[in-house]
């Protein structure tokens, strides 16, 4: 398998005023044309991972690897204008809630043949034809009445589709999914995945999948990476996780309710510091 | 003291388990005072306003002359000199000593007004934006009304109704500088009356006045505060202008805006005479305008508390 | 015996919307009843109308076997309190944990309240280590504790539970649901508790009753949902999306 993303020891450092928060302390994975999880709780850094591949980190923070390369191109030495050209293009972003990423005086047409123009150059009529034929792979029924509509006039779920159409629109070879359905109900969480998952396995792209549910990504991606404070403390197959051997892992799997096992009180996570170290 | 002291006195500060109702409370001050000390500009608009509290305090002891009283016969109209720093007016008054009197004028009606007008803007914003409905829709009308007409021009007519005078003018100007208080506390209160700490408190069983009065009024304090010091130099404009026209302070009483009135007839030959209460004024209205900016930042209760 | 809170065919109307459809349910003393659902489906507006936060159109709420009126009296609060879901913004930004958790002692005029915090942070597993802290120095999971803290205070029977640990991580969301249940044992309360996800709901409650676009959809028992004796296609759906992704080529 190819190899689309290589990433070594990847630090991301905050400045405050009572001194530097290393955000990401050192993550080193790569991937393939694969769906990769990565999975933590809030400040395990795994989303600052994702936002320092994407090139979005805020400004005053400083990013440094041995090697961040997409597809042989080293990201990290690239002008801020390779990194925008790869944007979208060749890397898209897909975050938590599309209320937020959606531009809210566009309509969703026309924020999805935007996005298509900037990156290619097609006539008008036929980044329109395109938008539509991508509303219809994310399963909106009716593309062209969806095409009109402004973001707030959809539900949640009808949004990400949206966003996720227009993140697709450019073919881009890896996907960064951020917490893509937690803002969703549940069985449109699953909705949205399975189009996600189609799409993803039909044009062969990268994905890497950001999520502190650790039940849904093992159920949905190929390889998982568990962080905490930071660090990567295991990395495994999704389908090995019953095998998980850092106790972290294990008690992020124990300690959530599952219907059926009649376990009270439950299991309880025993943070031991040397996890962080 | 050591550094080693003040370095525990730091922490002792900045403790993230405070011991006590008072460590918790000046924990908490001493964070806005570090954001608002690191804004130099700031800084200097605090200078410039305790400069003027200890003039107006020391006054007797800085000014070098009387305010009222002058020498007609030998100094009238002198020139910037050694012996008058800003020289003299028509009546042989020194008026470096008048200004740094004046400034007792100043501070007198710049607090008076805001005593006087920021409760009632806080209190009817609050109340109107809690309340809701009738209370909300009465409160805020005439709230516009007081809006429609220009600061001025409504403070000229209350002062023609009250007859002239330094305290008239407090008055007038207090009475017509509530609204915005009123509008910018109604906002304040409308973003967090729905939310659910208030949601909580009335499920605690408090009463629409306990809400109002200790729930949300603190949330409205410091928007007013920076609202009511960037009014400051508004305040102290307009008082002047009363002054000016000849319905605020009157003569001989040494305020600023009366005495750039009564220079204006000598302002091409003799300039100082109005030169110099004009840049007094000039001065404090900026510091209080750097002051409201740095506090603007310092007690902003979404700029992050961290 | 009479229940502990009975609503009977209660509607909640905002702006011509029907929030709630004359929703009926009935809770015994000590028994911990869940609401499930997905958005929009009137859970939380039904927690909140027998709060009183939310209007009644029509239908009657009763607690203890006293039907309540318009306006909550201060004996209400006293018997029903309600955890929130946002631990963020349910505690007030610029109070201490001392000032919120003194509030309803100083409004309900308990004169012991030095003890009563003290022992309200003990048993919520903070310490007064935490008594004079803001809320933004607390994490998550530590807001959670101090709500918790806050609505058993006045010593209620009934606890209103409006997905007390959806903001939190998972790990932290075991601990308070453990300290959820031990409280419950310890006081024997009744609790009504809300959330969308059913293997939390399983775990929390003897019984509880499905919901979609404000109305009931079926009731069940845990048992119930753990044998899969599911009757409507609803219900069938949540529970199978409550297993994670399952790829279907």
């Amino acid at each position: 398998m190819s190899t689309l993303l290589e990433v070594d020891d990847l630090r991301v450092t905050f400045p405050t005023r009572t001194g530097l928060i290393e955000a990401v302390r050192g993550v080193s994975f790569s991937l393939g044309r694969e769906r990769l999880g990565i999975v933590g709780e809030s400040g395990s850094g795994k989303s600052q991972t994702g936002r320092a591949i994407m090139g979005v980190t805020p400004p005053q923070a400083e990013v440094t690897a041995k090697t961040l390369a997409f597809d042989g191109i080293d990201l990290l030495a690239a002008s801020p204008r390779e990194r925008r050209a790869l944007r979208g293009k060749r890397i898209a972003m897909i975050l938590q809630d599309p209320k937020y990423s959606l531009d809210p005086v566009m309509s969703i047409g026309r924020q999805i043949v935007e996005t298509l123009r900037t990156h290619e150059k097609v006539s008008k009529a036929e980044a329109r034809d395109r938008a539509l034929a991508m509303l219809e792979a994310v399963q909106i029924r009716d593309p062209a009445r969806v095409f009109d509509l402004h973001p707030h006039e959809v539900s949640g779920g009808m949004g990400q589709r949206a966003m996720i159409a227009m993140m697709l629109i450019a073919g881009p070879e890896m996907m960064i999914a951020d917490e893509p359905t937690s803002a969703l109900d549940v069985t449109v969480q699953l909705d949205v995945l399975g189009i996600l998952d189609r799409l993803v396995s039909e044009r062969g792209m990268g994905l890497i999948f950001i999520s502190h549910d650790l039940r849904l990504v093992s159920s949905f991606c190929d390889r998982v990476i568990v962080m905490y404070a930071g660090k990567v403390v295991e990395q495994l197959k999704a389908s090995e996780l019953g095998r998980a051997q850092h106790p972290y892992t294990r008690g992020l799997l124990n300690c959530m309710p599952k219907i059926g096992a009649d376990r009270h009180p439950l299991p309880v996570l025993d943070r031991k510091p040397e996890w962080a170290a | 003291m050591s550094a080693e002291a003040i370095q525990t006195r730091r922490d002792w500060l900045l403790s993230e388990r405070p011991a006590s109702r008072v460590q918790a409370r000046l924990g908490r001050a001493y964070v806005a005072w570090r954001r608002f000390s690191a804004n130099r500009l700031a800084f200097v608009g605090l200078l410039i306003i305790i400069a003027l509290l200890v003039v107006a305090a020391f006054a007797d002891v800085l000014a070098p002359y009387s305010p009222t009283f002058g020498d007609l016969k030998g100094s009238r109209l002198l020139a910037p000199s050694a012996a008058h720093w800003f020289g003299t007016d028509d009546l042989g008054r020194d008026i470096y000593s008048r200004i740094i009197f004046g400034s007792r004028w100043t501070l007198y009606v710049v607090i008076l007004v805001a005593i006087i007008a920021a409760p009632i803007g806080l209190l009817v914003g609050t109340v109107a934006g809690y309340a809701g409905g009738w209370t909300d829709a009465i409160l805020m009308r005439i709230t516009d009304i007081f809006l429609a007409f220009p600061k001025l021009i409504l403070a000229l007519a209350f002062v023609a109704a009250l007859g002239p005078g330094i305290e008239n003018a407090v008055l007038a100007i207090a009475i017509t500088s509530w609204p915005p208080y009123a509008r910018i506390a109604r906002a304040e209160t409308l973003t967090v009356r729905n939310s659910d700490y208030i949601k909580a408190v009335q499920l605690m069983g408090a009463s629409p006045f306990r809400i109002v009065l200790r729930h949300i009024m603190p949330l409205c304090i410091s928007s007013l505060i920076i609202r009511v010091t960037l009014d400051m130099a508004g305040i102290i404009l307009t008082a002047a202008g009363l002054g000016f026209l000849g319905l605020g302070a009157q003569p001989p009483l040494p305020e600023w805006g009366a005495m750039i009135a009564s220079g204006r007839r000598f302002v091409l030959d003799q300039w100082w005479v109005a030169g110099a209460p004009g840049f007094a004024i000039l001065i404090v209205s900026l510091g209080f305008n750097l002051l409201g900016d740095g506090l603007r930042d310092a007690l902003d209760p979404r700029s992050g508390d961290q | 015996m009479t229940a502990a809170l009975s609503v009977d065919r209660l509607e909640v109307v905002f702006d011509r919307f029907r929030a709630l459809k004359g929703v009926s349910l009935e809770v015994e003393s000590g028994e911990s009843f869940g609401l499930v659902g997905e958005s929009g489906s009137g859970k939380s507006t039904l927690l909140r109308a027998i709060a009183g936060l939310a209007p009644a159109a029509s239908g009657t709420i009763a607690v203890n076997g006293k039907q309540l009126g318009a306006r909550r009296d201060k004996a209400f609060y006293r018997e029903v309190q309600m955890v929130f879901q946002d631990p963020y913004g349910s505690l007030h930004p610029r109070q201490t944990v001392d000032r919120l958790l003194q509030e309803p002692l100083a409004i309900h005029g308990f004169a012991d309240g030095e003890k009563r915090i003290q022992r309200a942070l003990d048993e919520v597993g903070l310490g007064t280590g935490f008594r004079f802290r803001y809320s933004h120095q607390l994490s998550g999971g530590q807001r959670q504790r101090v709500a918790i803290a806050r609505a058993l205070i006045l010593e209620p029977s009934i606890l209103l539970l409006d997905e007390p640990t959806s903001a939190l991580d998972a790990s932290v969301q075991a601990e308070v649901l453990n300290l959820l249940e031990e409280i419950r044992r310890r006081r024997k309360l009744t609790f009504l508790m809300v959330s969308h996800d059913l293997a939390i709901i399983t775990h929390m409650c003897e019984r509880l009753m499905v919901m979609q676009n404000g109305e009931a959809v079926e009731h069940l028992t845990a048992g119930d949902l753990v044998e899969r004796r599911v009757t409507k296609d609803y219900t069938r759906n949540l529970l199978r999306a409550s297993e994670g992704f399952v790829r279907t080529a």
